[in-house]
Parts: C-alpha cells; structure tokens; sequence
C-alpha cells in the first residue's frame, strides 16, 4: 500500500509541497525524498507544506516537519504548514510543533499569507 | 468485564502494515458507531503503537505483531498490541516525550505521548529480550 502523494510547485523562492494521502513511518520516507531532493536543487527561501489533502497522519508527520524545519534552517530558509485538519492540528500541538513552524488555515497557500507574520 | 466482542490479527512487521492495522481496527470498532473525532482518536494511537513494534521491537528483522480488540460493556474499547521483540530496557525513559533511540530515522519521540493523550488509558509491559505489550483503553461517549 502506497497511499501519499506529492506534487510540487514554485513560486519564485517560494517550494510548495501539496500532500494528498496518509502520513505515517511508511509514506514519511517517500513524502521526505520527494521534497528533499527538490530543496536541494532549488534552494527556496519557504517551504510550505500543505496538508489539505491529508485525511491521517500520526507522530511520523511530526518527526517529517521537523527535519524539513531543520533543513529549510540550515538553508536560511522558513517553513509554514497549511491545511492541517482539527485532528491533525491536534497532533502537532501535541508535539510544540507550532511553536517551530507557522501553522495557517488559508485555503490557498501564497506566500503573501506568510510575509509579516513571526 | 463482559466482552461484546472482539477480534484478533497478526500481521508482519512490514511498514506496508501500519496503514492496514489501523483501518482493520477502525472498522472494527465502526459496529460502536464511533464519532468521526473518536475513530481518528483509535487510529492514531493503534498506528504509533504498531510502528513502534516495526521500527524498535523488530529492527532489523521481520516479526508477528499480535493485535486483540475487544468491545467491553458500556462501549469501552480495548485494544492489545504485543510483539514478541527486542523490548524496552526502562519504560519511564521510553515513555519521556521526545525520547528517542532512533538517531536518524526522524522519530520525533512521540509514539507515547500520542497514545496516552488520545486514549483513556495506556498501558505499556515489557521484558527485555522477550517482548512488549502495550493496552490502550478508551470509553466512547454514549450516543443519543
């Protein structure tokens, strides 16, 4: 069962990750390579991680928002969560995750939603 | 305690299984006719228990996980996840959010911590070399 996807988009220094599917230790590893390779090449100065089409995710997507915060950190760069569900939010909560990234409820991820916020 | 129902499974510890355990046990428990708040409850914590077994107990290898549901009276839900692995050295220690053995896997830490905050109740014994046993408890509201 490979139930995740990943499409990638980008607006100037802007990546956005769309997640469609569930994120647990499985789907992690593959939603992971998918973005890392392309943070790599690209260098963006945000990340957004948007999780409208995420119908699961347990601690896993905690531990895969966590690296990609590392990372974008290494990088100079920020990273700002969209979307998450209420169970979902619950979970990141949970972790202090949303005293590390941004997390935002806009239906369309822009980075003008980002810019002037802490 | 009078038992309504149950069921039980075992599968192998294949990562593949993570997503089909927590959905055999949704499906399951779905005859309590479950709010849609209380079967993300179920599914994330069978999920961080699971994985748990997959990632520490079987490292390295591929083992049974052996899965007990059970409907108690009063719409309590009842669920067993042992595993017939490495086992856990100190539980308190394993179960300090944020500990982790796993230094490069990106395991936030949390499987614990997760369970014990959505279910009702938690349970973890463990021998080391022998296995684990983790019982996750939780009372649905009654519906009307």
């Amino acid at each position: 069962m490979n139930n995740i996807e990943v499409k990638i988009e980008f607006q100037d220094q802007t990546m956005i990750a769309y997640l469609s599917g569930e994120i647990d230790h499985h789907t992690a590893a593959e939603i992971r390579s998918a973005i890392d390779t392309r943070i790599e090449g690209a260098h963006p100065s945000l990340l957004i991680l948007d999780f409208a089409n995420i119908s699961f995710m347990d601690s896993s997507g905690i531990g895969l928002v966590m690296g990609r915060y590392k990372l974008m950190k290494e990088i100079g760069g920020q990273i700002l969560v969209t979307n998450p569900s209420f169970h979902i939010k619950r979970v990141m909560i949970l972790a202090g995750l949303d005293r590390l990234a941004v997390i935002d409820n806009k239906k369309q991820p822009q980075r003008s939603d980002y810019v002037g916020k802490k | 305690m009078l038992v309504k129902n149950e069921m039980k499974l075992q599968i192998p510890s294949r990562s593949s299984n993570e997503s089909f355990a927590r959905v055999a046990i949704a499906s399951f428990f779905a005859q309590l006719d479950p709010t849609v708040d209380e079967i993300a409850d179920i599914k994330t914590a069978v999920s961080e228990a699971v994985t748990n077994s997959i990632v520490h107990a079987y490292k390295n290898q591929i083992g049974t996980i052996f899965i007990h549901a059970k409907i108690l009276d009063d719409s309590k839900v009842y669920i067993r996840i042992r595993d017939k692995g490495c086992g856990i050295e100190d539980i308190d220690q394993a179960m300090e959010p944020m500990f982790t053995t796993c230094k490069t896997g990106e395991r936030a830490g949390l499987g614990f911590a997760v369970m014990e905050s959505f279910m009702d109740k938690l349970r973890v014994t463990s021998k080391p070399g022998k296995g684990t046993t983790v019982v996750l408890i939780k009372t649905l509201k009654k519906r009307i």
